[in-house]
């Protein structure tokens, strides 16, 4: 992420030409820093990380105080304080940015249902059914930047643009609180100064193949005949570069993009060897998993389990079941199967994880019922605990087994 | 060891021993078959992989005594491929040889002094048909779990009550049950045996040769620990029981329904195979039972859907249900009538597919199809 943000920035193109450019890209200011500080008005202005204090905590966000020191996004926690060691450190309260999120969406939802969400802070939205109503695309991004502004207190940086991946450029380009229209003929214009590390797709990875190649700027790129990326990329990413090299797009924003699976996963703050520990954070972790399996409608078929040993290799378990399930303790008794079965118990973990895919709405799937089964069993029990959820809060009702204290970093 | 045998015979005998020989052997003189000519001139083949035994004895004219251990599964190739003339069987040092008309195989023997000793058969407990005994292990052990993950369900449940033996299975969705008449050794015996279901099922189809199939359980005293032996016409094979454990299904079998539907078998069969053609596994055929008409249907809105309508007897209730319909196939394959008799309470609840006879008040038919629906979400 830090590698993109320090792409030069260009002049936002004011009352730029925005026929032709449906596509906005909106992303939140430092997301999970700018709603903390809501509440720590005093802090405004000073550099913050939002992260876990624990020791293998990384940064989820930090303001653009704290960034100008050269911390960034998904760093280790340690290596932030020695950069900026005069920053406030404010441990992460997820459900505050899922409110915000869900209402900034919601924003968006209100200008056109052609709203593709990518993260909790940023989405892509298609305005160009709304154009009649709303007016243009630039002043539809205006009036978004205005409402988030206005609504939550915090700002949004907007990028207007022919396709998709040009309008997360241009998002990026104008941050924070900015607005940049790339005209649909400019395009080109736009790209070609831009080093080939700020294209979507090219990693870390990518970007050190392309320089060895003597290619630094998306112009270098485009510029290289596509025998030659297919050659050195491999066809479809070679292929794929060179369309975005010229800023063809074609990806059309989904309004729904279905969840392909649903999991969950937990570093230990010490690697753990006790199998009964272990199977703990495994039904905490169904728990978590089942629940958001239950919120979102889903009910998935194949349950996996990841055992990371502390020397970092790390092995996948899976399963899939005869039906599809959203039942916490159906996912348990498999991901315990399968820790079992992996033959892992008394080796020392750094990390386990809980997944659910294979996924399909839970209003499709019938259910093969079995003979002598309860009329109210472990399904009726946990969508109970949902209510109670969400009446009474996150901690209402859990397993009593996990009624200790978890393992998370802010417990350290 | 020497001896001469008719080569159908033979092929017989060998083909119906290398069944049970393990297809990956723990032990690779498991993969061996034990042959042994004794003094009275018969020859013994024998198979066993520490869980099922298999041996058959046959007379000889000629033979010299002596025994040796081959490779089971070439022996059944070999003797299924030879000449419709007699077969010697010859050792010659650590060879066997095997000559038919103008074919002549030499196989390497195994070290016999290795193989296990085979399990002695336990005492006779009784006898009954082995066309009926075949018939009603069919009809059970098509309701057997598959899964070897709960090997308690793979397995079949006899009960033993004096002259009636009770045949149980279930993989959770369907349960098959089924009564019938044997005659005991002693008249108050009373046993349970839990027999690995798919073992049973060959067995008893492979039994069919002679009239009677001998049933010999290790431990009568109702536990139903160790083995249970089955032989019939020179075969006898002998298999380590499960554990006991078993729903206590008899109360799960619903006795009071609030409809009843009986079909014709053979047109019901081919018209839930054609609407199951757009079901894809595990998806359900609905039924829909309106008066004189029973609508089959398969497939969601999104994808292929199937219609079919069928005559029906029905009485009752009106009712919509759905199953899973492979079950239904097997249990309508199982019930062996003409007529296919489905009682329910609701579309929930277990239902229970039975042959409807023509005259048949009061009385319980002695093969019953439990299957469990699929709950629609609608």
């Amino acid at each position: 992420m830090s590698r993109k943000q320090q792409v030069p920035k260009v002049a936002a193109v004011q009352g730029a030409d925005d026929t032709g450019c449906p596509i906005l890209h909106v992303d939140m200011d430092a997301f999970y820093a700018s709603v903390e500080l809501l509440d720590r008005p005093e802090l405004v202005g000073k550099p913050v990380i939002i992260g876990a204090a624990g020791l293998r905590g990384v940064v989820l966000s930090a303001t653009y105080e704290a960034r100008a020191f050269g911390v960034h996004s998904a760093m280790p926690m340690t290596r932030a304080r020695r950069l900026c060691p005069h920053a406030v450190v404010i441990p992460p309260s997820h459900g505050k940015y899922a409110e915000v999120s869900k209402g900034v969406m919601e924003i968006f939802r209100a200008i056109t249902p052609q709203v593709e969400p990518i993260a909790s802070d940023e989405a892509f939205l298609d305005v160009g059914g709304a154009r009649l109503r709303l007016g243009s695309p630039a002043q539809i991004a205006a009036m978004i930047r205005a409402e988030v502004r206005e609504r939550y207190g915090i700002t949004c940086s907007v990028g207007v643009a022919s396709s998709k991946f040009v309008a997360k450029l241009a998002s990026r380009q104008c941050k924070p609180d900015g607005l940049l229209v790339v005209p649909a003929d400019r395009v080109v214009e736009f790209l070609h100064p831009l080093p080939v590390g700020a294209l979507w797709g090219v990693g870390e990875r990518t970007e050190q193949a392309l320089v060895r190649l003597g290619i630094n700027t998306v112009g270098d790129l485009a510029r290289v005949p596509l025998a030659t990326l297919r050659r050195e990329l491999g066809h479809a990413a070679g292929t794929h570069l060179a369309a975005l090299a010229w800023g063809r797009d074609e990806r059309a924003v989904t309004a729904h993009v279905p969840d392909k699976s649903i999991g969950a996963e937990e570093t230990f703050p010490a690697d753990v060897d006790d199998p009964e520990a272990i199977r703990r954070e495994l039904l905490r972790l169904s728990e978590r998993v089942a629940a958001r399996l239950r919120a979102g409608g889903h009910v998935g078929r194949t349950v996996s389990v990841k055992l990371r040993r502390s020397d970092f290799t790390t092995i996948t378990r899976s399963r899939t079941l005869r039906e599809p399930t959203d039942v916490a303790q159906e996912i348990y008794v498999t991901v315990c199967d399968l820790y079992a079965a992996a033959g892992l118990e008394r080796v020392r973990l750094r990390l386990v994880g809980v997944r659910v895919e294979n996924l399909r709405g839970a209003d499709s799937a019938v259910r093969q019922l079995t003979l002598g089964e309860r009329e109210s069993g472990w399904r009726e029990a946990e969508r109970a605990m949902d209510k109670a959820v969400r009446r009474f809060g996150p901690d209402a009702v859990r397993p009593a087994s996990l009624v200790r204290p978890k393992f998370d970093g802010i417990d350290l | 060891m020497m001896f001469r045998v008719d080569r159908d015979v033979l092929a017989e005998a060998v083909a119906w021993t290398a069944r049970s020989l393990p297809a990956r052997p723990s032990v690779p003189v498991l993969a061996g078959m034990r042959l042994e000519v004794t003094e009275d001139h018969q020859l013994k083949l024998s198979g066993f992989d520490y869980e099922v035994s298999a041996e058959v004895t046959l007379e000889l004219q000629t033979g010299e005594p002596g025994v040796v251990l081959v490779s089971g599964r070439l022996l059944a190739e070999i003797t299924r491929a030879l000449p419709a003339q007699p077969v010697d069987f010859v050792i010659d040092g650590a060879k066997a040889v095997v000559t038919c008309g103008s074919a002549r195989f030499t196989l390497l023997t195994m070290p016999v002094e290795d193989y296990p000793t085979l399990p002695a058969m336990p005492p006779a407990a009784g006898r009954v048909g082995s066309d009926v005994f075949a018939s009603a292990v069919a009809q059970v052990a098509t309701a057997a779990g598959k899964d070897d993950t709960l090997p308690m369900l793979t397995g079949v449940r006899m009960e033993i009550e004096g002259d009636m033996v009770t045949l149980a299975a279930t993989d959770r969705y369907r349960l098959a049950v089924r009564e019938l008449k044997w005659q005991p050794d002693q008249p108050d015996i009373s046993a349970i045996a839990m027999i690995p279901g798919k073992t049973l099922a060959d067995t008893a189809k492979s039994l069919t040769t002679g009239a009677e199939v001998e049933i010999a359980l290790s431990s009568t005293g109702g536990t139903g620990e160790g083995m249970i032996g089955f032989s019939s016409g020179g075969r006898r094979t002998t298999t380590r029981l499960l554990d006991p454990e078993f729903p206590k299904y008899r109360s799960l079998l619903p006795t009071e329904f609030s409809a009843r539907a009986d079909l014709a078998t053979g047109p019901f069969v081919e018209a839930v195979k054609r609407v199951a053609l757009v079901a894809e596994r595990n998806t359900p055929v609905r039924l829909s039972f309106r008066g004189e008409e029973v609508v089959l249907e398969a497939g969601s809105g999104d994808e292929a859907q199937a219609v079919e309508v069928l005559p029906v007897e029905f009485d009752g209730d009106e009712i919509n249900i759905a199953f899973n319909h492979q079950f239904l196939l097997e249990g309508l394959g199982a019930i062996d009538s003409d007529v296919a008799r489905l009682q329910f309470t609701t579309a929930t609840k277990p239902a229970i597919l039975t042959g409807g006879k023509p005259a048949d008040t009061g009385t319980v038919p002695d093969y019953r199809y439990l299957i469990m629906p699929i709950r629609l979400s609608s």
